[in-house]
């Protein structure tokens, strides 16, 4: 079984008891803060008068604590991290809103959810905030559309994690959070103890077993590491919708209209295609060839609106020079793992890679690694620069066929090292306009945008 | 004693020690994430129901207005969302602790200067700017600061910093709404 669980990726009626589970998700959450004493805005106001730090306490706890869990799980191969949802990071509303949401905070004593647990337990204060946030989202809506661009574009900068940010992986980033959390709780006692005279002698002594245990967690994280690339790989999966096959013979049903009606799924409509979904690994997808684009194929998806293909170029620097198709991104195969970080980062969920050698091999294995880093949309040219230019350099008298050459090498010989300047590297999509071929392209898109968040 | 009585007459227990309390909140976010995937949050769920609201009695509206679209466009269901389930948990979640622990009452908690119909409006006001600012930044307190916080999103720390940085800026000035 892999986690997070598909099933519960969304609620939907069509299955009811995701309602449920997200329910008791919430009662968990809101009993919480409840027992910890949110209800209570003095509690909650306190904080910022350092007269009590309790606010404080419990979200670090919690945040290093889940944190520890999490990456754990992640590190164990348990939990795929690029199914969890990580917030995308807006630069630009997240600082003002975040700033917006302090003045709330002070003024109105709550935060929204401990508003509920204030609320709920018959606090009229809670229950005004409540009623305040109801205007105030709607506001929201109501003046959305006066900067719509502004928030949704200023500074976007997608799934960004602190590891990105820091260059450094993940579970180092937990001990540090962890090891500065520590310092800082022990800050806020003593905080606590000079502004409001708290005696720290009577807290309880086992807190300190706790987070010498939390430390030793993190450096556990530390040491589990990251999942190996291998391991990444062979937990990909792909989802392909693929027209259902009829019992008897394998034609799809649409065209069998003279056939009986299909017993199965009935209940979908005569006049859709009916389709079942599949999920492939990754090494089926390579052997069925699903993720193999045609050079006709790659050449079309550049004029294409809805796609926007990158062409990675992946041999050798010497062969690059020598020949590349027009714009292509030249990253060897040995640097590639560094540039995964701004793949992922890559701002439009339309983005295509294809990857490119001189035949298949070192394109197959740029393939892989980034499937298994969860690049999304990541195709092979089929055939690779050689099959382009039998494709699209047949003619030019400057490309001179070689026979007898190794695998994956160059099958020309070319007059000068022109780069992307060869007339075949970049075709003419006037006279290219009628290329036929099998589109192997489909978007998949990425969780982030719809599957998750506060949305 | 009526059953029912001393149900809701229940001794006033004391709120758990923070650090016991942020293990099980922790231990919460870490089973959310485990099987759905996501956090914890609420925010979202209060525009939902906004924009639920909205759609019942103006459905016009919703197709000029951008934000509302997203949710409640078309034959979309704007409480067709994990949130949602999630914010009424919540409410329950803390009714049920609050009835156990013997701390349902009808109050107002306050600073000591202020009268009660003043703290009223001033949380009132504050509730408003704080989800204003939250559907801002796409997430409040629990969406971004705890959940982001926990998987390590770059924005979600930025959040948290300018919720507290503002507060704690901001906290000197209206000193006397709490103390």
């Amino acid at each position: 079984m892999s986690f997070p669980l598909d099933s519960l990726s969304a609620v939907s009626a069509a299955n009811p008891w995701s309602y449920g589970v997200f329910g008791l998700v919430g009662f968990a959450f809101g009993l919480t803060l409840e027992m910890a004493g949110f209800g209570d805005s003095r509690k909650l106001a306190a904080q910022f008068y350092f007269r009590e730090l309790t606010v404080f306490k419990v979200m670090f706890t919690a945040i290093a604590v889940a944190m520890v869990l999490l990456f754990g799980a992640v590190g164990l191969g348990v939990i795929d991290f690029s199914h969890v949802w990580v917030n995308p990071t807006y630069l630009d509303s997240g600082l003002l809103g975040g700033l917006i949401m302090g003045v709330g905070f002070i003024i109105g004593g709550f935060c929204p959810t401990t508003s509920l647990a204030s609320a709920s337990t018959g606090r009229i204060d809670g229950m005004m905030f409540m009623a305040g946030g109801f205007v105030g989202a709607f506001i929201f809506g109501e003046t959305e559309q006066l900067f719509d661009n502004w928030y949704n574009n200023a500074g976007y900068l997608g799934r960004l994690t602190l590891d990105q940010v820091f260059g450094t992986s993940a579970p180092m980033v937990v001990v540090v959070i962890v090891l500065v959390a520590l310092a800082l709780l022990w800050g806020a006692e003593q905080i606590e103890h000079a502004v409001a005279g708290k005696d720290l002698h009577r807290e309880p002594g086992v807190r300190k077993f706790g987070a010498v245990a939390l430390a030793l967690a993190a450096v556990a994280v530390a040491l589990i590491g990251s999942p190996s690339l291998e391991s990444r790989y062979r937990s990909a999966q792909f989802k392909r919708s693929e027209p259902a096959l009829s019992a008897g013979n394998a034609k799809p049903l649409t065209g069998a209209a003279s056939a009986p009606a299909p017993v199965a799924q009935s209940t979908v409509p005569v006049a859709k295609p009916q389709t079942v979904t599949r999920t492939l690994s990754a090494d089926e997808m390579l052997l069925a060839r699903h993720v193999f684009v045609s050079p006709a194929e790659a050449f079309k998806t550049r004029f294409q609106q809805s796609l926007r293909p990158i062409y990675l170029d992946v041999r050798t620097e010497a062969d690059y020079n020598l020949y590349h198709i027009a714009g292509a991104l030249h990253v060897p195969l040995q640097q590639l793992q560094g540039k995964v970080g701004a793949f992922l980062l890559e701002p439009a969920a339309n983005t295509v890679f294809i990857t490119i050698s001189n035949d298949e091999k070192t394109a197959i294995e740029a393939w892989k690694l980034l499937v298994a880093s969860r690049v999304p949309n990541v195709y092979i040219l089929e055939g690779g620069v050689n099959q382009w230019i039998a494709t699209f350099g047949a003619e030019d008298p400057l490309l001179r066929p070689l026979a007898n050459v190794g695998d994956d090498e160059l099958r020309y010989a070319f007059q000068s090292a022109l780069g992307e300047r060869y007339k075949s590297c970049a075709p003419s999509p006037m006279e290219n306009e009628k290329l036929r071929f099998e589109p192997r392209i489909v978007l998949q898109l990425k969780r982030d945008k719809g599957g998750g968040g506060c949305g | 004693m009526n059953p029912l009585r001393s149900l809701f007459n229940r001794p006033e227990k004391a709120y758990l020690h923070p650090y016991l309390a942020g293990a099980i909140l922790g231990v919460v976010l870490f089973l959310a994430f485990l099987f759905t995937g996501n956090g914890l949050g609420s925010s979202g769920a209060t525009s939902r129901l906004d924009a639920a609201l909205v759609d019942l009695v103006a459905p016009a509206h919703v197709d000029k207005t951008p934000y509302l679209l997203k949710m409640a466009g078309g034959d979309k269901n704007p409480l067709d969302d994990w949130i949602v389930p999630v914010f009424f948990g919540a409410l329950l979640g803390g009714f049920v602790s609050g009835l156990w622990n013997g701390r349902l009452k009808l109050v107002t908690n306050k600073g000591p200067r202020l009268s009660d119909r003043q703290r009223w409006a001033m949380a009132f006001v504050g509730g408003m700017i704080f989800l204003y600012g939250a559907r801002l930044a796409r997430g409040c307190t629990s969406g971004q600061a705890l959940s982001g916080g926990a998987t390590l999103a770059a924005g979600s720390w930025l959040i948290m910093l300018a919720i507290f940085a503002s507060a704690y800026l901001l906290a000197y000035f209206v000193r006397k709404l709490w103390n």
